[in-house]
């Protein structure tokens, strides 16, 4: 595809583990398909233990044992040419981190140094990538792509403890796209901070994908934050993508069993109707169910279904599912 | 009309600093409000906003500096467990860090019906667990001799629930229940909740952030602020007609799983919360879109008005 | 036992047991000693090591290796008396410190600091010299014990500090348990790999200032310990009249206890680390 920006294919990456004698693998991401274009906002949801953090970090070239990448590519798309993520050197893939892809992660005190200011975290950013810059340049474009967003620049100078959560998180924001990155993942960037706060750094990385007209990887579970920002929707459960459409459509006509659950049970402002969640528990990585890994709660379970895991089908030219109520699915092939 | 529980003029005031410059913070500033029976409660606000110190006070692991609270016409006395005789339980945040992980999560059962006496015999204690369990979804033989790692986050809830439903209590404070537990199995703890206030006349104390959660599950809502109480009344008047400008920001600013309700227009963020702490006069007027200068001096009253209470300067 | 076997396989905890193991048969030989350690002069002296006498014989008379056997029983009994005596007050001052806190805690803290600063040999050395004559194994074990608990009773005191501030405490709190209770069965799985390390290590400290005070001639040294052999060595110049096999017994066998001691203490406390446990609770 022409304006694909990223992209995996066949993607299987594992934790394997040896804990006391006894082995453990954990199939974090599963198999996974992933086609994400420039200048879109591409959300992935699901809930704690489906495998997305992992993802992220296959997509953003941070794999360290014990996780390791066990069949399946990630290629990042540079200046036109296609580029496979393993063929990168260490100090290559340090490049790119913050001048290609950047990563907002899911705490901001886990970026920000306590015991320096603002300035100089920022500074040792600027001046570990773009070498060479006196130290009021790099303050000064420091502070000037701070206004650019919006921010006040008196942040520079003070410490990550003296400034609210929301201000610490779109500091955070505002270091990750510094240098214009043209893909920025975001981990849960709004979970742990207050409704007020999230609209706030919402809006704010909705200002700098406008801006700078780049890709936002935004993975979270609130489905609330999804509906607000992103153009596309991937629901991952288990290791797998289940469903992927637009928003619109995923909110609007949910296809897949879970991809229905989820939405019909979200509380809606004005309707006090009883809300039905999944029945049944998430499956642990460690231990999937064979063939499709929503089986066992699936309340239209098929034979088919426990024993070999749907492909893809295609619904429309933004919209596939994987599953055997929809149809066969290409290749038989999951994603 | 019969409370159940009521919280009269507490206050709680914190103080920090070094030796050399102290500050106070009052995190409870004089709110009051009841809970009748058979009903369930919600306290919602932001974080920061007073609604766990509140709770801590209320089930007695913290003291308050001023105020009351009166429990079925018993009031409070400093340092007596009058609470946990069975009138009140307690639900907490994360379904992990309720259960030690080093022993299993009988034992609790087993220490409950002990020490409050519950029944004679281990065949009576285990049909009354097996009773309680059964209520919540689940039984006593998938749930003898496990650790808590064994379950996943939704399960230990409902067994926190149980474990708190043991004792009949009147009361349950359930601080953020379900915040640290799955989407998909948020609403099932949430019915949950509606269930055993319809069929157990059990009233709920549902402390949150979550405002759309607090809108299904509760009957009325008090919103907090800062340690103020902003707004109180029915959760259909207060969430669906929010009369305070905070509150309206907080409905506003709630991201609807709707992308045909996205948000409207640009809201601006504090820089430090601190400062909102200390405010004379009203402590939003620092973002309050109808801010008077009255705001900025007058700390403002309570109005009631069509059986919504608001503390502010704008009404009547 | 499953748990034993599951320590023995760390390579250090195996060779620290074997070699106490060995160090505890080696003092129960003791029982079976043809002479009485007390008296003088009952073998020739100055003898090299031979089939007789096994390891020679020292200038009091006594056969070495006999002698030997005695040390190791009364300094692993001293260790051990120290030891246990305090853990029991560190282990019940820092629980009560850390669950209650307010005022016993400062109380007993303040008493633990002063315990701490007091400079520890001064006066263990000013006590001794006070009641040398009636420093038998038992009085020294106490008065070692009584010195040893300051520091491990803070250790245990932050522990609990931490817990207390969980969410289970709560829970048991509303499930009615009294105070002694929960801080018994809800910490305790908790403090154990820290009371077991904490032993060991207290078990070497004492038996290395047993051998300091012994050659400073402290203790009553009549009784045979490992400190009082190296005494009497030193004393009767055993290393420049090249009676090595009189100054190297006590040397090896306590660098072999102090070893075995160090690899028990890293062995069980690694593998007591709760995260450790929990781990191994899950993954079964």
């Amino acid at each position: 595809m022409e304006n694909t920006i990223l992209r995996t294919e066949a993607l299987q990456a594992y934790y394997v583990l040896d804990v006391y004698g006894k082995s453990k693998v954990v199939k974090a991401v599963n198999d996974v398909d992933l086609d994400i274009k420039e200048n879109e906002i591409y959300g992935i949801a699901g809930e704690s233990g489906c495998g997305k953090t992992t993802l992220l970090k296959t997509l953003a070239a941070a794999i360290e044992p014990p996780l390791r990448i066990v069949s399946g590519k990630v290629c990042y798309r540079i200046a036109g040419a296609e580029i496979d993520v393993a063929t990168l050197s260490a100090e290559e893939i340090r490049q790119l981190r913050l001048e290609y892809i950047s990563y907002v992660p899911q705490g901001s005190m886990s970026v920000l140094n306590p015991v320096t200011r603002i300035r100089d975290t920022y500074r040792d950013f600027i001046e570990s990538h773009v070498g060479g810059e006196s130290k009021t340049d790099a303050y000064a474009l420091a502070k000037s792509h701070l206004v650019e967003l919006g921010l006040p620049p008196k942040v520079l100078d003070a410490y990550p403890h003296q400034l609210s959560g929301g201000m610490r998180q779109r500091v955070t924001i505002a270091l990750a796209t510094l240098l214009s990155p043209r893909i920025i993942i975001g981990d849960e960037p709004t979970t742990a901070l207050d409704v007020v706060v999230q609209r706030g750094v919402v809006q704010l990385l909705k200002d700098v994908q406008r801006a700078l007209q780049n890709t936002i990887i935004l993975v979270t579970h609130d489905m609330g934050v999804h509906a607000n920002i992103a153009d596309r929707i991937g629901i991952m459960y288990a290791g797998k993508i289940v469903e992927e459409a637009s928003t619109e459509k995923i909110f609007g006509e949910p296809v897949h069993p879970y991809t229905q659950y989820l939405i019909n049970s979200l509380p809606k402002f004005g309707d006090k109707t009883t809300r039905v969640s999944v029945p049944g528990s998430p499956p642990s990585l460690a231990n999937l169910p064979s063939g499709c890994p929503f089986h066992p709660r699936c309340p239209q379970v098929k034979e088919i279904c426990k024993q070999q895991m749907p492909g893809f089908t295609k619904l429309d030219t933004n919209h596939k599912v994987a599953c055997w109520l929809v149809g066969e699915g290409d290749n038989g092939k999951a994603a | 009309m019969e409370k159940l529980l009521e919280v009269v003029n507490l206050t709680k005031t914190f103080s920090i600093g070094s030796i050399f410059s102290r500050a106070r913070i009052t995190a409870v500033d004089n709110i009051s409000f009841y809970i009748a029976p058979a009903e369930i409660f919600a306290l919602a606000g932001e974080s920061g906003c007073g609604k766990t110190t509140t709770a801590r006070i209320i089930m007695g692991f913290e003291e308050a500096t001023s105020g009351t609270i009166v429990h079925s016409g018993k009031k409070e006395v400093k340092n007596e467990k009058v609470w946990f005789s069975d009138g009140i339980q307690a639900i907490f945040q994360d379904p992990f860090g309720t259960f030690n992980p080093l022993r299993t999560v009988d034992r609790y059962f087993f220490e409950t019906v002990q020490n409050y006496k519950l029944a004679k015999n281990r065949a009576d204690t285990i049909a009354l667990i097996d009773r309680k369990l059964k209520a919540v979804g689940l039984s006593y033989e998938e749930f003898a001799g496990k650790y808590p790692s064994e379950f996943s986050g939704g399960q230990l809830q409902r067994m926190s629930i149980a474990r708190a439903l043991l004792t009949d209590p009147k009361l349950l404070i359930a601080d953020e229940p379900v915040s640290m537990v799955d989407a998909s199995l948020r609403m099932s703890i949430v019915n949950l909740f509606k269930k055993l206030k319809e069929e157990l006349g059990v009233s709920v104390l549902y402390i949150t952030h979550d405002l759309a959660t607090a809108y299904y599950m509760s009957d009325r809502i008090a919103i907090m602020f800062r340690g103020d109480i902003v707004e109180t009344g029915t959760v259909e008047q207060v969430l669906m007609a929010p009369k305070h400008p905070y509150t309206k920001l907080l409905r506003a600013s709630i991201p609807e799983a709707d992308p045909k309700r996205r948000w409207v227009g640009e809201i601006t963020l504090t820089d430090t919360e601190q400062d909102e702490y200390l405010k004379q006069g009203c402590r939003f007027a620092g973002r309050c879109p109808l801010v008077m200068d009255i705001c900025r001096e007058q700390a403002p009253p309570d109005v009631t008005i069509d059986d919504v209470v608001v503390k502010c300067h704008k009404y009547p | 036992m499953k748990l034993f076997k599951d320590l023995l396989r760390d390579y250090k905890f195996a060779w620290g047991f074997w070699i106490m193991c060995m160090m505890v048969a080696f003092a129960c030989l003791s029982f079976f000693a043809p002479y009485d350690p007390t008296l003088w002069g009952v073998v020739p002296r100055d003898m090299r090591p031979s089939a007789e006498y096994w390891l020679g014989t020292d200038s009091n008379g006594q056969d070495i290796f006999w002698m030997a056997t005695f040390a190791v029983r009364n300094s692993l009994v001293i260790a051990l008396i120290a030891g246990l005596v305090s853990r029991v007050i560190a282990v019940t001052v820092g629980m009560v410190a850390g669950y209650l806190g307010g005022k016993s805690d400062r109380v007993l803290m303040f008493v633990s600091d002063s315990m701490l600063v007091i400079p520890l040999f001064l006066m263990i050395v000013m006590l001794a010299m006070l009641v040398r004559d009636s420093m038998n194994i038992v009085t020294l074990g106490l008065l070692l014990a009584i010195f040893g608990w300051a520091w491990d009773a803070r250790l245990i005191r932050s522990q609990i500090l931490s817990l207390r501030e969980r969410e289970f405490t709560k829970t048991a709190v509303l499930s009615g348990v009294g105070t002694m209770r929960l801080v018994l069965n809800e910490y305790m799985p908790y403090s154990t790999p820290l009371i077991f390390s904490t032993l060991i290590n207290n078990m070497a400290w004492a038996i290395g200032l047993e051998i300091t005070l012994a050659v400073l001639g402290l203790i009553d040294l009549s009784v045979p310990t490992l400190g009082t052999m190296l005494y009497w060595a030193i004393n009767y110049q055993a290393v420049l009249l090249q009676r090595w096999w009189w100054v190297l017994t006590p040397i090896i066998l306590s660098i072999l206890i102090f070893v075995a001691l160090y690899w028990l203490s890293v062995g069980i406390s690694e593998y007591l680390d709760p995260r450790r446990r929990i781990q191994r609770v899950g993954a079964g």
